[in-house]
């Protein structure tokens, strides 16, 4: 039995078996669809890039050249060099770890505790649900942004607390789905014959509750990434983020505020990272929505 | 029943009035309350960003070579000794009678600097809105009435480019194409240095003013400097706009009505603008006041590159200069707007749209 039979099995013989055939399909699917498999070609070469990152980048990310520095893009320099004679080319191939670290983090920590709390709220139903979406919707109808730099000027400016502050503000959306898709599966029959035998309340949300929402917070996070490196490059731009010397994109541009009406490229060229990584997100999310959750396809 | 059937009738039909308006008058309630609560949110988040995070307020102040007495009675002047809900209490009955507290930067009082910075920010939105409706809505009906041509697929890019693109990043790119190279608009400001302070501010939107003063050139002057940034704004908004009215179309032009009028020979340019375009109008407005909101939020970013003297910059210099009482009226003023904007557009559509009530 070749690989594929045994993952395309009607009836997998283990759990590991179903879910790496679940996981088959929808990587195929994925792949029929142009975009979404540009959009993972990107982020692929993003955390190739991260990773290589020492191999890759043809100079230090902070070396100095005085000598050499505002020179337009050239041979030895792709993209120029910035105001003390950085080669910017290398400093936004080691940007990429600083937004590829911002990003894991956000989600790592917003979509979890997004999830819990909806799945909370939607299980128990009652005060705890009017409470914890009371407290949702505050979040959810204030600005992303003007909150994210409050929590910042708060809290002190520095990549942690960029991470922090992006994190506090993009859970509210995670919880919502999250309750929206308890409240489907909290009365169907699996639930309650897992109640009956004697699961507690976090063994069921946790064990048979959370997994079904996966798919949905998956599609969501990724969506959502591209408003993730928006607004750290922002608060970078604005100075609240990572510091110098920090090759981080939006504190590139920053400092190319200065030389932007005659040396255009060292704001220009973090600038195109930014959107090419956006927009990878972007094409990956709108792929794997069109295949996780066909109801709401070509919206 | 012994009662005459007409006056149950009556009583019936005055029943169902007077529980109609009863019921309209909870919803209005329900709205008040959700708002009202929505803002209290809003001042328990500032209140807590502001006297919660920081790791000592008094030493901000006082510095950290103040003696103990004088650090005491500052703790004390501040407030800072009574308990969290007495600080909540106080702080929401200051906003309430619109006391943000002092500017450490500018010396001023917050709400005076705020009502100063304000109609900078309004003007340059109100445009960048504008813009955005203008163009988004009619490109995006064409966009839907006809899928695959190269207009959809420019609205589509558009559409992923507002979603990828920091508007800051476009504003600088926009400002060394056209300011620098091109020279078609002014630079950074909203006048060239020196015709400023020429106008007397009435209003406060440069444009309504110089035009009330008769002062023409001054108003083409800073029509030239508005330009760049609204558009700015209005192309996030049109990337929006389009998508959303592309995809209101594309769900109006496959219902059947649609393929009636077709086969009653209506011509095209009819079924589009009036049997797919009407039913969208008002879900178009909810979309246009989210989208108002949102450049708000966005005209934050704009305004630091354009140099632009509205709340969006003096929020990013206090931010800078650590002056908190500003940073947190300004968080205050902006989200408060934006939350109004937000319940507005969502209790319009419920009252416009006969399917939603």
């Amino acid at each position: 039995m070749s690989t594929r039979d045994w993952l395309l099995e009607d009836s997998p013989h283990s759990r590991l078996q179903a879910n790496a055939g679940r996981a088959y399909r929808v990587f195929t699917a994925l792949l029929r669809n142009p975009l979404s498999v540009l959009g993972g070609l990107i982020i692929l070469i993003l955390v190739l890039t991260a990773l290589l990152a020492p191999w890759l980048a043809p100079y230090s990310s902070t070396g100095q050249d005085l000598a050499n520095r505002l020179a337009p893009p050239s041979g030895a320099h792709w993209m120029g060099t910035d105001e003390l004679g950085r080669d910017i080319f290398s400093r936004v191939i080691w940007g990429s770890q600083i937004t590829l670290t911002i990003v894991g983090l956000v989600a790592l920590i917003s979509a979890p505790l997004g999830l819990l709390l909806g799945a909370v709220a939607g299980y128990f139903g009652g005060w705890t649900d009017r409470v914890l979406m009371g407290i949702t919707d505050i979040f959810l109808s204030m600005p992303k942004l003007i909150l994210a730099l409050a929590f910042v000027a708060a809290l002190g400016p520095g990549i942690n607390n960029a991470i922090i502050a992006i994190a506090i503000t993009s859970w509210p959306a995670y919880a919502r789905i999250a309750r929206a898709e308890t409240l489907t599966i909290r009365n169907s029959e699996f639930i309650a014959a897992v109640q009956m035998q004697g699961a507690s309340p976090l063994r069921v949300i946790v064990g048979h509750v959370l997994p079904l929402c996966t798919s949905s917070m998956i599609i969501r996070v990724t969506l959502d990434m591209a408003g993730v490196i928006l607004t750290a490059a922002g608060l970078g731009f604005i100075g609240l983020g990572a510091q110098p010397p920090l090759p981080e994109w939006g504190a590139m541009i920053s400092r190319g505020r200065t030389f932007i009406l005659d040396q255009w490229w060292v704001a220009t060229m973090p600038g195109f990272a930014i959107i090419i990584v956006s927009l990878g997100f972007c094409f990956l999310g709108d792929g794997l929505r069109d295949v996780l959750d066909p109801k709401s396809e070509g919206k | 029943m012994s009662q005459n059937p007409t006056t149950a009738a009556t009583l019936e039909v005055a029943g169902a009035a007077s529980r109609r308006t009863r019921r309209r008058l909870l919803a209005v309630l329900g709205f008040v309350a959700t708002v009202l609560l929505t803002f209290l949110g809003l001042l328990a988040i500032t209140f807590f960003i502001g006297r919660v995070i920081p790791i000592d307020p008094v030493l901000a102040i006082v510095g950290d070579r103040a003696s103990n007495e004088v650090y005491q009675a500052a703790r004390v002047a501040m407030g800072l000794d009574q308990p969290l809900p007495v600080q909540f209490f106080h702080y929401v009955v200051n906003v309430f009678s619109g006391d943000l507290g002092q500017s450490v930067s500018t010396g001023r009082s917050v709400v005076e600097d705020l009502s100063r910075f304000f109609p900078a920010t309004l003007e340059m939105a109100t445009i960048g809105i504008i813009i955005g409706v203008v163009l988004g809505v009619p490109l995006g009906v064409i966009a839907a009435s006809r899928q695959g041509s190269i207009i959809d697929q420019i609205i589509r890019v558009v559409g992923l480019l507002g979603y990828s693109m920091p508007a800051f990043w476009l504003g600088l790119v926009g400002l060394a194409l056209f300011y620098a190279r091109l020279r078609w608009v002014g630079g950074p400001g909203r006048l060239d240095i020196f015709y400023d302070g020429l106008v007397q501010p009435v209003t406060g939107l440069l444009l309504v003013d110089s035009l009330l003063a008769g002062e023409i050139e001054i108003f083409w002057n800073a029509v030239t400097h508005l330009v760049l940034p609204a558009s700015v704004l209005g192309f996030f908004s049109l990337a929006y706009i389009a998508r959303m009215t592309r995809s209101f179309m594309l769900d109006q032009l496959s219902q059947e009505f649609v393929t009636t009028a077709r086969v009653k020979g209506v011509p095209e340019r009819l079924v589009i603008w009036r049997h797919a375009f009407n039913p969208i109008r008002v879900p178009l407005i909810t979309v246009i006041g989210l989208s108002y909101a949102g450049l708000l939020e966005g005209s934050v970013m704009i305004e630091t590159v354009f140099s632009w003297p509205g709340i969006g910059n003096y929020l990013t210099t206090a931010l800078l200069n650590a002056d908190m009482n500003a940073v947190l009226g300004s968080t205050l003023v902006i989200g408060a707007v934006f939350i109004f904007i937000n319940k507005i557009s969502d209790v319009l559509y419920r009252v416009l749209d006969p399917r939603a009530r």
